[in-house]
């Protein structure tokens, strides 16, 4: 028998499509049922003897779940006693269209062959199938098709001769109408709850029962999720008014219910309004600009120290609720922020996210979710027919809005930029991710290089001091091409020394206001990552002709002094010049040379004054309360064919090291002070605030619990009181300390001099910065380069230079810059260890508590300077009992205290359960603590390289 | 919205047919009298009508006539109330270009050309209602309005479209079927001699599938055949009987 399907559907570009489809009804469907005798199937499905015990049915009876009761009782349907169900085909569509997870579930029951579930296809039965009435909705007639498919089933059971105890059929429906509709034909028809409740044998079922109001007959959910915005004329009017406040949305990285909003107030004073719940933080995406409205003060909360994941799809709202209600515990009066909420959206910030697809369960299905690479993004939902080919790629993908009734932005695919893991791939996420600049350079730029072959011409010479007889040499990391800084020392005729700092002078070749120098600003930095580098300039420039290399001649800055060897400046001189490198050397080749008492060549004598005035330079700023602070580095050792890392090892520091950094310091200083006196309005300086007092509380609480007294009233007060801390038995401790004041300093800053008025450097206890010394990879030095020529004759000044505001938008860009590619290295240097890890295999290694959070201790491993977090509670796991103590701060896990800085032994593996966010996992070996920590695994041996055959 | 599920648990497809079932097919021959041959067919919602005219001299230039065999001329194209959205054009674009080359190509095989040396036939076809394997279903009209102008063929040609879906062959893909991704292949068959006449594919498959898929399309094809040839001999009963009287 044939039917003709015909409905109206809407196409997705907005128009109204007709389409017709065949349907075919067939009378080869059977029953499934074991006791029937007129179906000519070959398998059943159903048993005869169906019993569940129940007070309700005691016969042997199948039951038939309408759509809201599999939707919502998944849970019931799950239980093993629960056995010989007919899934209606209707019910089945219904609940792939609303709830992927359950479909996926439902499925995976109906597979279970002790589960003895059957699909009965009524829609092609041509006994069951029901046209929709004009006028009936399409919730009315699935219900009715229910309904017609049970009592056929009630009927053809009947019917079946070989039957005498009459096998039933039980309708379970929620919904009221529904259920008297099915009494009245004449059925057997039961609420849910009604019927579990019933079964004799099983009475813990009844826990499993979802709660749900009665007469949630609407299928669609079309319930909206968040409250609207408000035009952009009424924001304006209540910021205005000062009920709203204007600011950007950050998001938490750790948990995604919570958010801060960071408002600029006048001048000095911006305030954080803390957000918390999905309805508060109403669809802000990270970066936003929004207005937010202050909640009144008895509903303010403090910042919860829970880690919160979105973990999807699997999720529904209840779930939701209950995390809210998580969040909500805790807080101390005194703990608590002004909360507010989001009332409004002024400027959304949305780029290109990269990230991957969770493919959906419905193989089918062309929606998708996308979690981004970037955890203060929400998931964002796609529509793509291609998701079997995405998964496992990464992504971009660009959100095109959210609508109020959607828990995920809607988005779409952009581009895929290659498979996940890949090493390439990752580079370009974690590029793309931190907004760095890195195709390459344009013909417009490269068109403003110097031509090939290139030397020094007599008009170059003609502003420029000869300095090619001196013995200048260079001293860097090994493998390093991009030398912009290169010394010199030489005893002069009167007994003082004459020390010079040469540095590149890229801005001779950078004239301002062309393709190149656009370039070079916008790109602001250059960013090492591991492996690669990402230059700011093009490589002809940075590797070649500004490049110190030894035994060319290249133009140099120089700033050179006069010292006495009690290192005092008696003389100051700054420079263009030409200079002839003698020998570029690594820091371990110079202190070799130094320590070399064998060796007395110009190099070597050089090296040694140089070094000795470093030693004297470096007491006299620790005097002056600079501070030393420690962050632990990592270096790996890369294999030179696959570029896998081998090796990782925390960088060493020495002699050298420290001897090159003295006179750079000094240099920057010398030529901040000159370009200041000379351009007070525009110099471009950088600056180091000084922290507020508040930033210091989790380095006093550490010091404290050790016993050790920290004061905190100066830079002096504190780099002398971290000299004094020191623990018997514990000489890591220091270093430990180092690392926690580290944490407790903010950035340090460029800025134009004539914008502001605090120009202290507080970590290196200067009154007056800038940088100087790195021109190849660094802008800030190029423009400082240009004032000092000004300021020298040497060179002529332009109006952008000396434009105040434009400067000090040029800083804020610089110092985007350079905080993203401080992100990007550190993101670079993670990846690498995840592979180093992946590499090894499981490691045991010592490390200390640095941090103590509600459920969770953050390790740090001094061996490969690796930061970990040891969750206590995980998801799969009973939570141990864990106490909080937010004075120590301390966390009391079952019987063990942990505290910061204490001892504890852990295993290193690699979690990549999730490919996008692989992350170190660390689990705890010692203390041993019954339930939470793991038997310590077998390190597997390193397995040998196989020696070449000769 | 959840994409559609083309084959269910169950083996059912989107219309109720199993895999291996075709779409409902009628047919009527001779249905328009001015011309030599004529036909109407229906598969499923796609329906198509075919008319044939020869074999005759060669019209327009003499120099493409065979001193051979006879030139076979198509002529493939839609009506523009075929589709849901009303088509701009309906026929010359490129697909229908193809899909005339193909059908050319189909019956060169199947009519034997040889027995009208220097003339030729003409095929027009057209789709008056498209839902899917609108080749196979101008193939099935014309062999049916070939055989109505009386001109000789070596055997049926009968023509099906296979998808593979979930692993499984599906035959006679109905237009959902078609656009929902599935790899689908069409093939052309004379059933007696099960010699292909041609077989068009252009989506990506497994090699190691091709075989199963051919295998499927040549069943269903035999099956259309069967349809045809109850069509023809009812026709041709009735027409005897019209004689008759």
């Amino acid at each position: 028998m044939l039917k003709s399907k015909t409905f109206v559907k809407k196409t997705r570009s907005g128009g109204v499509m007709k389409i017709v489809r065949e349907h075919y009804l067939r009378d080869d469907i059977w029953c499934g049922s074991e006791s029937c005798s007129e179906c000519k199937q070959e398998s059943t499905v159903l048993q005869r003897d169906a019993c569940i015990e129940s007070n309700l049915c005691p016969y042997p009876h199948y039951l038939i779940p309408d759509t809201n009761v599999v939707l919502h009782q998944i849970d019931v349907l799950e239980d093993p006693v629960i056995r010989n169900v007919i899934i209606v085909q209707t019910v089945l569509q219904e609940v792939r269209h609303r709830s992927a997870p359950v479909y996926k579930r439902l499925k995976d029951i109906i597979h279970e062959k002790e589960k003895h579930f059957y699909t009965f296809t009524n829609e092609h039965h041509n006994e069951t199938f029901v046209e929709r009435e004009p006028g009936e909705s399409a919730n009315d007639r699935n219900d009715r098709a229910i309904r017609v498919a049970a009592k056929w089933y009630s009927q053809h059971l009947k019917t079946s001769k070989s039957d005498p105890d009459g096998l039933k059929v039980v309708l379970l429906t929620n919904d009221q109408g529904n259920k008297e509709k099915a009494e009245e034909s004449g059925l057997l028809v039961y609420k849910c709850e009604e019927y579990i409740k019933s079964l004799i044998a099983n009475p813990e079922l009844v826990d499993q029962l979802a709660l749900s109001n009665d007469d949630k007959n609407e299928i669609t959910s079309s319930k909206m999720l968040f409250p609207e915005h408000l035009p952009l004329s009424r924001i304006q009017a209540g910021i205005k008014s000062g009920s709203f406040l204007q600011g950007t949305f950050r998001a938490s990285r750790d948990n995604y219910l919570e958010a801060t909003v960071f408002v600029q107030g006048e001048g000095e004073d911006s305030t954080e309004v803390l957000l918390q719940g999905l309805q508060n933080l109403n669809r802000s995406v990270h970066q936003d600009v929004v207005a937010v409205q202050l909640l009144p003060r008895d509903q303010w909360v403090a910042p919860s120290s829970v880690v919160l994941q979105d973990e999807g799809a699997a999720k529904d709202d209840d779930a939701e609720e209950e995390e809210d209600r998580a969040l909500r515990i805790s807080a101390a009066e005194a703990a608590r922020k002004p909360t507010g909420k989001v009332v409004g959206i002024i400027k959304r910030s949305w780029r290109p996210f990269c990230g991957m697809l969770n493919v959906s369960h419905i193989k089918e299905s062309t929606r998708h979710l996308f979690t981004p690479a970037d955890r203060r993004v929400p998931r964002i939902r796609i529509e793509t027919r291609q998701a079997s080919t995405l998964a496992g790629q990464r992504i971009m993908v660009a959100i095109d809005g959210w609508p109020r009734h959607s828990r995920y932005p809607n988005g779409h695919f952009v581009r895929s930029l290659g498979s996940a893991g890949d090493k390439e791939t990752e580079q370009e996420v974690l590029l793309l991710e931190h907004d760095v600049p890195h195709q390459a350079f344009s013909q417009a730029v490269l068109s403003f290089l110097p031509k090939m072959p290139w030397s020094i011409t007599p008009e170059d010479m003609v502003k420029r001091e000869d300095l090619r007889h001196l013995t200048v040499c260079s001293v860097d990391p090994p493998g390093c091409t991009d030398i912009d800084d290169a010394l010199h020392c030489r005893e002069l005729d009167n007994g003082n020394l004459e020390v010079g700092v040469h540095i590149a002078d890229v801005s001779h070749f950078i004239r301002p206001g062309n393709a190149l120098d656009k370039e070079a600003a916008n790109r602001g930095t250059t960013v090492y990552l591991c492996g690669k580098r990402i230059d700011m300039v093009p490589e002809l420039l940075s590797s070649n002709l500004c490049s110190l290399r030894s035994d060319v001649e290249r133009m140099a800055f120089s700033c050179i002094w006069e010292m006495n060897h009690k290192a005092e400046i008696l003389k100051t001189r700054f420079t263009k010049s030409v200079i002839n490198s003698k020998a570029s050397l690594t820091y371990a080749e110079a202190q070799m040379r130094i320590d070399d008492t064998t060796r007395t060549d110009d190099i070597t004598k050089s090296l040694r004054g140089l070094n000795k005035l470093a030693k004297i330079l470096k007491k006299q700023r620790i005097k002056n309360g600079a501070l030393t602070l420690s962050s632990l580095e990592v270096r790996f050792h890369i294999d030179s064919e696959t570029h896998d890392p081998i090796d990782l090892q925390t960088k060493e520091l020495m002699e050298t090291n420290s001897m090159v950094e003295e006179f750079m310091l000094l240099a920057n200083i010398s030529v901040a002070q000159k370009i200041y006196d000379e351009f007070p309005d525009c110099a471009m300086l950088r600056k180091h605030p000084a922290p507020p007092p508040s930033n210091y509380d989790i380095l006093l609480k550490a010091a404290k619990s050790k016993s050790v007294e920290i004061h905190t009233d100066s830079a002096k007060a504190l780099a002398d009181s971290l000299d004094m801390a020191k623990v018997d038995n514990f000489p890591y401790f220091n270093t430990l300390l180092r690392i926690l004041a580290t944490r407790c300093m903010m950035q340090a800053v460029y800025f134009c001099s004539g914008m502001d008025s605090d120009f202290h450097h507080y970590g290196l206890a200067s009154p007056i910065y800038t940088h100087f010394t790195s021109p190849i990879r660094r802008y800030a030095d190029i423009i400082v380069h240009r004032l000092l020529a000004v300021a020298i004759g040497a060179d002529s000044t332009y109006p952008d230079l000396m434009d105040k505001p434009k400067q000090s938008a040029l800083a804020n860009n610089l110092n985007y810059r350079h905080k993203m590619s401080q992100y990007a290295q550190r993101a670079s240097v993670a990846f690498h260890t995840q592979l180093f890890f992946k590499s090894r295999g499981i490691l045991n290694e010592e490390g200390f508590v640095l941090f103590v959070r509600k459920n969770a201790i953050i390790v740090l491993i001094p061996k490969f300077g690796l930061e970990g977090t040891v969750f206590f509670d995980t998801k799969d796991k009973a939570t141990p009992n864990l106490v909080f103590d937010e004075e120590g701060p301390a966390l009391k896990v079952e019987q063990h205290t942990f505290c910061i800085f204490d001892k504890v032994k852990v295993t290193i593996s690699l979690d990549d359960s999730n490919i996008q966010h692989q992350k170190i996992r660390m689990s705890l070996i010692h203390p041993v603590i019954p339930g939470v920590s793991v038997p310590a695994p077998d390190v597997e041996p390193q397995a040998k390289k196989p020696k070449l055959d000769r | 919205m959840a994409g559609l599920e083309l084959l269910s648990d169950q083996g059912y497809r989107l219309d109720g047919r199993k895999a291996t079932e075709l779409r409902k097919v009628q047919a009527r021959m001779g249905v328009f009298a001015q011309a030599d041959g004529s036909a109407y067919l229906e598969q499923g919602n796609t329906k198509a009508l075919a008319v044939v005219y020869g074999p005759h001299e060669m019209r327009g230039s003499r120099s493409r006539a065979r001193h051979d065999r006879a030139v076979i001329n198509c002529q493939y194209s839609m009506a523009t109330f075929s589709t849901a959205e009303r088509k701009r054009r309906p026929h010359g674009d490129r697909k229908s270009t193809e899909m005339s080359l193909h059908l050319k190509q189909t019956f060169e095989a199947a009519v034997m050309t040889q027995l009208y040396p220097r003339s030729q036939i003409d095929i027009y076809v057209k789709i008056l209602q498209s839902d899917g394997g609108n080749y196979s279903v101008c193939v099935n009209a014309a062999t049916l309005a070939v055989i109505d102008a009386g001109i000789p063929m070596r055997d049926y040609v009968c023509a099906c479209t296979v998808g593979f879906v979930d692993e499984t062959p599906l035959a006679d893909l109905c237009y959902a079927e078609e656009s929902g991704g599935v790899s689908s292949l069409a093939l052309a068959l004379l059933p007696r001699g099960g010699q292909i006449a041609l077989l068009q594919m252009d989506a990506r498959l497994h090699q190691d599938h091709l075989e199963a898929l051919i295998e499927a399309a040549m069943t269903a094809c035999k099956g259309v055949s069967k349809v045809l040839d109850q069509v023809v001999r009812q026709h041709l009963q009735e027409a005897s009987v019209n004689s008759a009287e």
